[in-house]
């Protein structure tokens, strides 16, 4: 198997500035901030990998960036060889970006509430120059819904169905790799489920590569087959999924297993995580985690831990 | 509607000079004139024209002014606040300044001006003809404004969705994106500006053409029918200015009240 999906040394800053006029007058400098510092991994064809972190820890940018919306201000996304970020050999990065599709957050916002069912699923297709007689009907079959649909609108569907649609869309385009950025965290959890189901059976008939970011570590288990924990922008630690669960090594993962409610727990204390994420304007200096690090020393305050390789697990810390 | 159909409901043709008898002229309503015993519903003017008749035929002109100065307003106002909207940075700075500039004068004088300026320079000849689609550009021009602001707020909104960055991701062009998906969302209240447009710029092209520098004496619109009418509105004959009068406040109004429920059957939530 090859990487499909391969990001070196990914980073991604935010001009957070104030206007011109205010920083002449108040003599400050430019301010960014750093949503993506430094990522590297790589993405097995036909494997499904989890993004997961608190929220500002920059795994919706990530996947903006893999998918094209926004650039990234350093480093290189490759899909299948062919590096999409930068400018040259347009027609390229074209043909390869058809290969990428993703499915959002939210799926009252996603879906244009002014066209038919029918025309939103057509759409990618369309522009691929693909033939779309029939074609929305029988995505619409395959993520379980009627064939009747298609004429109808967006806002005469529930959240599950919509989301529902928003898969037939994406898979209407013929893609290789989906990136679904937290695609349940809107939905009821009865309907979760069932919509994650939908994900991976269509994940293992049709041979697809998933970019999975969520928050949440039970979909995530039900899901990844690798995962990769993100703090402030960085990676701190990757591995597949069953060493991940059996052995976290980094002690944010540890952390995040330990927030994590459990059904056996219930009623006892639990160790609720320490502190918040820093600001990511201005990030401790040394490891990005160690003010809230149960295992923090002077040398974590100096210098930024590189990733190294144990066993399965690539892992960003001083004392693992 | 009677604007419509005005040719086949007005009695008399107003502006057909060998129908018209002087010796009509100032005859009040309902009565028998005392020269040649033909009544008028609702009287006549100096020049023995029925009011009536004049009146559907100058709603007729303030209507086609409003409606096409509306439109004009509408097209540019929605282009430029999609524009500005969507692409922002340093086009949407200089669309938005300029609507702001526009904005401190009132747009009746940015008419006049508009007005002024064509004027001085169609030659005197066609000056009556091009008299009215002088007046629908100058009213156009002057309330694109809120049409531009409208819109440009509603796009900044819909450009945010995720359904926008759905179209991105797969290729679409911007200009694609801007008029297939996000302009059929902002126009809901475009529409509903545009009906409290059409009254507004009834009432503006009135204004104009009180002031004389609108529609010519020879095609009178509803504001030409009631600046002669004020003319005389001392000396006893009154229903020369009132009836004009009466029917330019019922126009605008029942426009209003038009918007009205076109905004509240347009609004989701009210339904």
């Amino acid at each position: 198997m090859s990487a499909i999906v391969r990001a070196k040394a990914l980073r991604r800053l935010f001009d957070v500035s104030k206007p011109w006029l205010n920083r002449v007058v108040e003599r400050e400098p430019k301010a960014f901030l750093t949503a993506v510092a430094d990522v590297d991994f790589e993405i097995e064809e036909g494997s499904v990998y989890a993004l997961v972190g608190e929220s500002g820890s920059g795994k919706s940018t990530i996947g903006k960036m893999v998918v094209g919306l926004t650039g990234p201000t350093d480093g290189t996304i490759e899909i299948d060889g062919i590096v999409i970020t930068g400018n040259d050999q347009k027609a390229k990065i074209a043909e390869a970006r058809t290969k990428l599709q993703m499915i959002f957050q939210d799926p009252y916002a996603s879906l244009n509430p002014r066209w038919k069912v029918r025309d939103i699923i057509a759409e990618p297709a369309k522009l691929r120059g693909l033939e779309i007689k029939g074609l929305p009907e029988r995505l619409l079959q395959k993520v379980g819904l009627s064939p009747e649909d298609a004429d109808k609108y967006p806002h005469e569907f529930s959240g599950g169905q919509r989301q529902r649609i928003c898969i037939a869309r994406a898979l209407s385009s013929e893609p290789k790799v989906i990136v679904c950025d937290e695609p349940t965290s809107a939905l009821d959890v009865s309907v979760q489920s069932q919509v994650l189901n939908l994900m991976s059976d269509l994940q293992e008939q049709l041979g697809l590569t998933y970019l999975f970011i969520s928050h949440d570590l039970t979909v995530v288990e039900h899901m990844a087959d690798k995962i990769g924990v993100l703090y402030l922008g960085a990676l701190v630690e990757e591995a597949p999924k069953e060493t991940l669960f059996a052995s976290p090594l980094h002690p944010y993962t540890r952390m995040l297993f330990d927030a994590a409610p459990k059904l056996d727990a219930f009623g006892r204390e639990v160790d609720v995580p320490k502190g918040e994420i820093p600001d990511p304007i201005n990030p401790p200096a040394g490891c990005s985690f160690h003010p809230r690090c149960p295992l923090a020393t002077s040398k974590c305050k100096k210098t930024r831990p590189q990733m190294r390789l144990i066993g399965n697990t690539r892992v960003a810390c001083h004392h693992v | 509607m009677g604007a419509i159909f005005a040719p086949f409901l007005a009695p008399h043709d107003p502006f057909n000079p060998a129908t018209l008898n002087l010796m009509n002229g100032f005859t009040g309503p309902m009565t028998p004139n005392q020269f040649t015993q033909d009544v008028f519903v609702l009287g006549t003017d100096d020049q023995g024209r029925d009011v009536l008749s004049t009146i559907l035929f100058g709603m007729r002109i303030s209507l086609f002014v409003g409606f096409s100065a509306v439109f004009l307003a509408m097209i540019l106002g929605v282009i430029l606040g999609l524009l500005a909207g969507y692409i922002g940075g340093w086009l949407d700075s200089v669309i938005m300044r300029v609507a702001d500039v526009q904005l401190t004068f009132p747009s009746i004088l940015v008419a006049m001006l508009i007005f002024g300026i064509a004027k001085g320079v169609t030659p005197a000849e066609f000056r009556d003809q091009v008299a009215i689609w002088v007046l629908i550009l100058a009213i156009g021009l002057s309330d694109w404004v809120q049409f531009a602001r409208v819109v440009r707020g509603a796009t900044l909104v819909e450009r945010q969705k995720e359904y926008v960055q759905a179209a991105q991701l797969i290729g679409r062009a911007n200009i694609a994106v801007m008029l297939k998906h996000i302009l059929p969302n902002v126009l809901n209240p475009v529409l509903v500006i545009a009906t409290i447009s059409l009254a507004l710029a009834i009432i503006a092209e009135a204004t104009l053409s009180f002031l004389g520098v609108g529609a010519p004496p020879t095609k009178p619109s509803l504001g030409t029918l009631i600046r002669i009418g004020q003319e005389y509105m001392f000396s006893g004959e009154w229903w020369i200015l009132f009836f004009p009068a009466i029917t330019l406040l019922a126009l605008a109004l029942s426009i209003n009240l038009l918007g009205d429920w076109l905004r509240d059957a347009l609004n989701p939530r009210l339904r």
